[in-house]
């Protein structure tokens, strides 16, 4: 059967494996043009990326329900097994944190006193939409998440992403109704963060590994496992003071830190919006609205 | 005896399955599977399809298909646009270029082609992701990730080499 194909196959092979290899030379060539172009004008594909999300959004949206259900149902089993041995931890740990709950009563008056003496005007109280977590894109090379919600319904790019636990990432770019988010550990992750009761500042960089590291510490300052770390806040991309990780090891290879956060848990994903404008732009909807309410002042005299 | 509409529908149905699954694995493996540890090295299952189709039915998944599925990857995955289209196309070129030593072959040898090729593929993506973002990834998740690909092919490739049999004989 394949006799007579392949004789006129290889009567026009010249030509056609010709135009074939040009054909797939050109397509390598474009790959690589492409890589290129993503490193000049970022922009540009970002909002390609979105707008293709968006368009895959519903059919991952339908795919992660079931998966969600069979994570659930392991899980729901596994509980079972721990449940007495969980049960002597939580006693434990309800007797500390009574103990600790009374301090941060006692904190809470004192410090409502002091900012009452002081006059203090409190930050603006952020807004939060709530999303879930349809895609969590794996593998070596690149760490984020597609979450259900976008623009339509109040989320920019560079708003934080939550969980009750801790900072999970921000929005690296927003189509209609998806997100992309950059977790804290990829590789191109950057954050501006506090260390420990001194309020040490450094960055906190991605490395594509489940532990981040701390870089950019000036000389001498003294970090030990077990610093809490928050944001800092500065740079604007990110509000102060939202818990982050705690530093897990320190060596000459580098400060490793463990985030508060468990990837494969991410189910629900808060995205918080303080309104910070600064080099991220005003997260309104509609363009002709954040005209307007930039023009307009602040806030009422 | 010319074939008719409703044969000829069923013949471009067939004939579009192949690039239909690979675009599904693209999505397939991007769904969060909340197991611990497992999305850091989740198996490259679009890679397994590029290499099985460039092997059985080279026609049914064209290089231009094979490059729009990369960028697919790309634009999901959140890795730099135009790597795992490179990637994507490396193999199928690989493959091709080889194809008079896939004829014929065993399980096994198929599997250890794919270790080759898989190993060149992880290479060259690591080697520009590297250069994009101007920082060495760490190897060791790269190789594991390597690990679970090999690990997940006899998985697919047995699905693939079921429905060639059953759907894809005459096409």
């Amino acid at each position: 059967m394949a006799l007579v194909p392949r004789s006129v196959y290889r009567l026009a092979q010249p030509i056609r494996s010709l135009a074939q290899r040009f054909a797939y030379i050109s397509m390598v060539a474009a790959a690589v043009g492409l890589m290129i172009l993503g490193k000049v004008d970022v922009l540009l594909m970002d909002s390609i990326r979105a707008q293709v999300t968006d368009t895959v959004a519903p059919i991952l949206d339908a795919l992660s329900r079931p998966a969600d259900s069979v994570a659930k149902a392991i899980e729901q089993v596994r509980q079972l097994s721990a449940l007495s041995q969980e049960n002597t931890l939580l006693r434990e740990s309800q007797a500390r944190l009574l103990q600790w709950q009374s301090a941060a009563l006692r904190l809470e008056a004192e410090n409502k006193n002091l900012r009452d003496l002081l006059n203090y005007v409190p930050g603006p109280e952020p807004s939060f939409i709530t999303a879930r977590v349809i895609a969590d894109t794996g593998g070596a090379f690149a760490h984020s998440l597609i979450l259900n919600a976008g623009v339509r319904d109040g989320a920019a790019k560079g708003q934080a992403a939550m969980t009750g636990d801790g900072l999970v990432g921000r929005v690296a770019s927003a189509g209609s109704r998806s997100v992309r988010i950059l977790l804290i550990t990829d590789l191109n992750s950057r954050i501006p963060v506090l260390v420990g009761t001194k309020r040490t500042r450094a960055i906190l960089a991605g490395n594509n590994s489940d532990r981040p590291r701390l870089i950019h510490l000036l000389s001498g300052e003294a970090v030990s496992a077990g610093d809490r770390i928050v944001t800092s806040g500065h740079g604007g991309a990110f509000p102060f003071g939202l818990p982050v990780g705690v530093v897990a090891s320190v060596s000459d290879g580098g400060i490793g830190v463990e985030p508060y956060v468990e990837r494969n848990r991410l189910e629900y994903v808060r995205l918080l919006d303080f309104g910070l404008g600064g080099i991220l732009g005003a997260p309104e909807p509609k363009a002709g609205a954040a005209v307007k309410a930039r023009a307009a002042p602040p806030r009422k005299p | 005896m010319t074939p008719g509409p409703w044969h000829r529908m069923d013949v471009l149905a067939r004939q579009l399955t192949p690039s239909v699954f690979t675009l599904a694995l693209v999505i397939l493996n991007v769904v969060p599977l909340h197991i611990p540890g497992f999305s850091n090295i989740a198996p490259l299952l679009p890679l397994m399809a590029v290499y099985h189709w460039a092997v059985f039915r080279p026609r049914l998944l064209p290089a231009y298909a094979v490059f729009m599925i990369g960028l697919l990857q790309d634009i999901l995955t959140g890795a730099p646009i135009g790597v795992n289209a490179l990637v994507f196309l490396v193999v199928h070129g690989a493959v091709l270029s080889q194809k008079r030593f896939f004829i014929g072959k065993s399980f096994f040898i198929l599997w250890l082609g794919f270790a080759l090729i898989a190993a060149v593929a992880a290479a060259i993506n690591w080697l520009a992701v590297s250069i994009l973002s101007a920082t060495l990834v760490e190897p060791q998740t790269v190789f594991f990730q390597y690990l679970m690909t090999l690990g997940f092919f006899p998985a697919v490739a047995w699905f693939f080499l079921r429905w060639q049999r059953a759907f894809l004989r005459l096409v």
